[in-house]
């Protein structure tokens, strides 16, 4: 008992000892004041772990060029940004546990996280409870708009709402009829409801609509329902999930279901990573519509790219959801510089209206906590890239779809104290 | 005609996926009683193995065959799970027969482990692993009676195991040096191509087919025909057919039930690896791929009734041609006037979901008049 006691006590000199001289040599580590350290939160195991490991690498590359840049001035200090990397495990409670970990414990002024929409649910109320911030990364279906949360990933007006509009009136397949598949949870058939009033309105006709339940790959019902409601040719819109986009692409083509018989399929799922795995083959002549293609033939856009392989492998692509991983970290960075403080009700504040040169072009922060941003139809290549066709002007977020019969005449502003997440228009 | 074609067509594609994957699960949790939850592991060692074989065969000195890969593919799957499923036996399920609790469990264990294993272990090793697995098992058994039956026999065993552990080593390395895709582990999903011959469609009586479908027909059918014929024209198989139907008594007559329980549990195994072969026709192959069949493969034999094959076989194209009729919504094409109330209802579960859900209802609603299934097997079962 007393041999312990005393090592205790030793132990305890010795740590107070090495916290002593790392806080003396603070200043000569670097050029940096103090140092600051954000949460990052995906699943690094699990089914998802292949898609959100890219954002971890992404995120990290972020911090690694603010911190070669002489990281974020705080009040005329300069921070070290360091990180801690919790994993989700594709899991969503496990999501909301280690961010409670990140909060609490870690006391993070701010974590990046999350991919699926359901380890979002998952999260939501402790960010929400303890009145801490959310940065999530991810295109998706909306309808939801929190004060702890900033979304910077694509909201269907800015996604499948353009895309749409050019499959009818556009694409080879213009005027024809639409198909709707989807696997089976909130993102595709919200997107598709979306996607029916839309079609309504232009004057089209959907023909039909399924939905494949996740992990399951048989099509072979999907595929004859197609033939019969598309006997010859037409769109098909696609918001299927991971592996069921293999055998949903290896299946049609097999049975005749291609570009050049007539049938062209515009996907909200598939990015440069999708297309490598599935294969290029399979998806030639379709469609895909992205804020962020790896194509995009500007300076930024090049420069993330090439840093992104420097950094990870020249194997390695860039894609739409570590685009919008690396601008929050950015967006983050400054609208903490700008509120000169790392609490959250003021870097909230600071946050609405920053604006930042992302690589697809510029993008600023709306009162909604959504971003705008350019939205950009490509057609699949054979090199496994978009040759980018169209490209909008900035496109404002909308949290509360306007097509959505449920948020029809809605709103979100967190700017005003009266409006709030949800007002009527 | 051309509809029926069409439809019957359909339902038996469905039909003959379940079917390949369900006929090594029919012979070991049907004739031998084991629950396996690691066959659809099992499964996706196949469809690895096609993957591997695929990329080997692209290597120069192999590239002018590289078409029949697929062909080759099917036997090495087999052996390869066959071999796993041996050494599961051996080293696991042997010492818990007569316990299906605990036999679940472990296997459910080993289907962990196994997914773990793909995902971690460069594939190139992976197959290192296997080759050498394969030589020590086999090895021994091939030394002539003389040496067998002496006394020095198990340094003859050790030092086969040694030989095999560096052939597998050197093959590993060998892989790894020369197909860069297989020397690294991923937890990513890959890809098999079909060579071109098996894509597209053929055009039979004005419909056209595709022939990757075919294709599934095609090696489902010969699995059948081949374990059937084996069950019932092989000294080997008549064996099988003793032990399950009495095991003491067959001991007593014998028959080395042991070494029919090893053979049974490999080729059980070994058909899991072709349906692998099969499934990576269709889809990706990734760790996951067995999961979702297992629930399936469980589903068609103990519909068809435990220890039948052809109850099996019955069962997965019945279920086939009910998830098209009912998925596809045809019903309402054959009877397209058929009453208001009717259609509506057929529409509401004219979705791949709901035709799902209604097909598992069915099943339970089968299974409470005829709870043993379609062909309940009659007489004294297996450790009863």
């Amino acid at each position: 008992m007393r041999i312990s006691r005393r090592i205790l006590a030793g132990l305890a000199t010795a740590s107070l000892a090495v916290t002593a001289t790392s806080c003396g040599g603070g200043g000569t580590s670097g050029s940096f004041d103090d140092t600051v350290t954000v949460g990052i939160l995906h699943s690094l195991s699990g089914t998802m772990a292949i898609s959100e490991s890219t954002l971890v690498d992404t995120e990290k590359m972020a911090i690694e060029e603010i911190n070669a840049a002489g990281g974020v001035t705080v009040g005329g200090k300069s921070y070290k940004i360091e990180y801690i990397v919790e994993d989700g495990a594709s899991d969503w409670p496990t999501f909301a546990e280690k961010s409670k970990k990140l909060i609490d414990q870690d006391g993070v002024p701010v974590v990046f996280g999350g991919w699926t929409s359901a380890s979002r649910k998952a999260m939501l109320p402790v960010y929400e409870s303890k009145d801490a911030f959310l940065y999530y990364p991810i295109q998706y279906e909306a309808q939801e708009c929190s004060n702890n949360i900033f979304y910077t990933g694509a909201t269907p007006n800015q996604q499948s709402e353009p895309a749409t509009d050019f499959m009818y009136k556009r694409s080879p397949a213009a005027g024809g009829d639409f198909f709707l598949v989807g696997s089976d949870y909130v993102f595709p058939r919200t997107s598709n409801t979306i996607t029916k009033a839309q079609v309504k309105q232009l004057g089209g006709k959907v023909v039909g609509e399924d939905y494949l339940p996740l992990g399951n790959t048989e099509v072979a019902p999907i595929i004859s329902k197609i033939k019969k409601a598309l006997p010859d040719g037409g769109i098909i819109i696609n918001t299927l999930n991971g592996d069921q986009n293999v055998a949903f692409f290896k299946q049609i083509q097999d049975a005749g279901i291609t570009p050049s018989s007539g049938y062209y399929v515009m996907n909200y799922s598939i990015a440069e990573e999708e297309i490598s795995t599935i294969g290029p083959e399979f998806l030639e002549g379709h469609y895909g519509a992205w804020n962020y293609m790896m194509s995009i033939d500007t300076p930024a856009s090049k420069k993330f790219a090439a840093s992104f392989k420097k950094r990870w492998g020249a194997d390695r692509v860039v894609a739409d959801p570590q685009e919008s991983a690396y601008n929050m970290v950015y967006l983050w960075k400054q609208a903490v510089e700008d509120a000169g403080t790392f609490d959250d009700n003021a870097v909230r504040e600071a946050l609405v209206g920053q604006k930042f040169d992302a690589p697809q072009g510029p993008v600023e922060v709306m009162p909604n906590h959504h971003l705008s941003q350019t939205v950009r139809i490509g057609e699949i290549n054979a090199e496994g890239g978009f040759t980018i066709l169209e490209e909008t002007g900035v496109v404002l977020p909308q949290a509360w779809n306007q097509k959505h019969p449920s948020s029809k005449g809605f709103a979100c502003d967190w700017t005003d104290p009266s409006k709030g997440e949800k007002y009527k228009l | 005609m051309e509809l029926l074609l069409d439809s019957l067509f359909n339902g038996v594609a469905i039909g003959s996926v379940l079917l390949v994957a369900a006929l090594g699960l029919a012979i070991v949790f049907g004739l031998m009683g084991v629950i396996n939850l690691a066959h659809g592991e099992l499964m996706m060692l196949g469809a690895y193995t096609t993957y591997v074989t695929q990329l080997i065969f692209k290597l120069p000195i192999l590239k002018p065959f590289y078409n029949s890969y697929i062909i080759v593919s099917i036997f090495l799957a087999f052996i390869v799970s066959g071999v796993v499923g041996i050494l599961l036996e051996k080293t696991i399920i042997r010492k818990l027969y007569g316990n299906p609790l605990e036999t679940l469990l472990a296997t459910w264990g080993v289907s962990l482990i196994l997914q773990q294993f793909v995902r971690s272990v460069p594939l190139a090793y992976g197959t290192g692993l296997v080759i050498s697995l394969l030589i020590g098992l086999f090895l021994p058994t091939s030394f002539p009676s003389k040496i067998k039956e002496s006394i020095n026999f198990k340094y003859f065993k050790f030092s086969s195991w040694l030989f095999a552990a560096l052939t597998g080593v050197l093959t590993g390395n060998v892989i790894s040096s020369s197909v860069s895709k297989l020397s690294r582990a991923s937890a990513r999903n890959v890809d098999v191509t079909a060579p071109s011959w098996m894509r597209g469609q053929v055009e039979i009586i004005g419909t056209a087919f595709p022939k990757t479908r075919l294709m599934i027909i095609v090696i489902t059918l010969i699995s059948v025909i081949a374990i059937t014929l084996f069950l019932n024209q092989s000294a080997w198989g008549m064996r099988i057919r003793a032990v399950t139907q009495n095991r003491q008594m067959s001991d007593c007559l014998g028959i080395s039930t042991e070494k029919v329980d090893i053979i049974t549990f490999g080729i059980g195994s070994g058909l899991a690896g072709v349906a692998g072969v099969a499934v990576s026709l269709l889809g990706s192959v990734g760790p996951n791929v067995g999961g979702n069949y297992i629930v399936g493969c469980f589903m068609v034999v103990v519909l068809g009734g435990v220890g039948n094959l052809l109850g099996t076989v019955l069962a997965s194209f019945g279920i086939g041609i009910m998830t098209d009729l009912i998925g596809a919504g045809r019903l309402l094409s054959i009877w397209p006037d058929m009453p208001l109330p009717l259609s509506n209802t057929i529409n509401f579960f004219a979705t791949t979901s709901m035709a799902r859900v209604m097909i598992f209802a069915l099943i339970v609603i089968f299974l409470q008049f005829k709870p043993t299934g379609l062909f309940p097997q009659k007489g004294r079962m297996v450790e009863n």
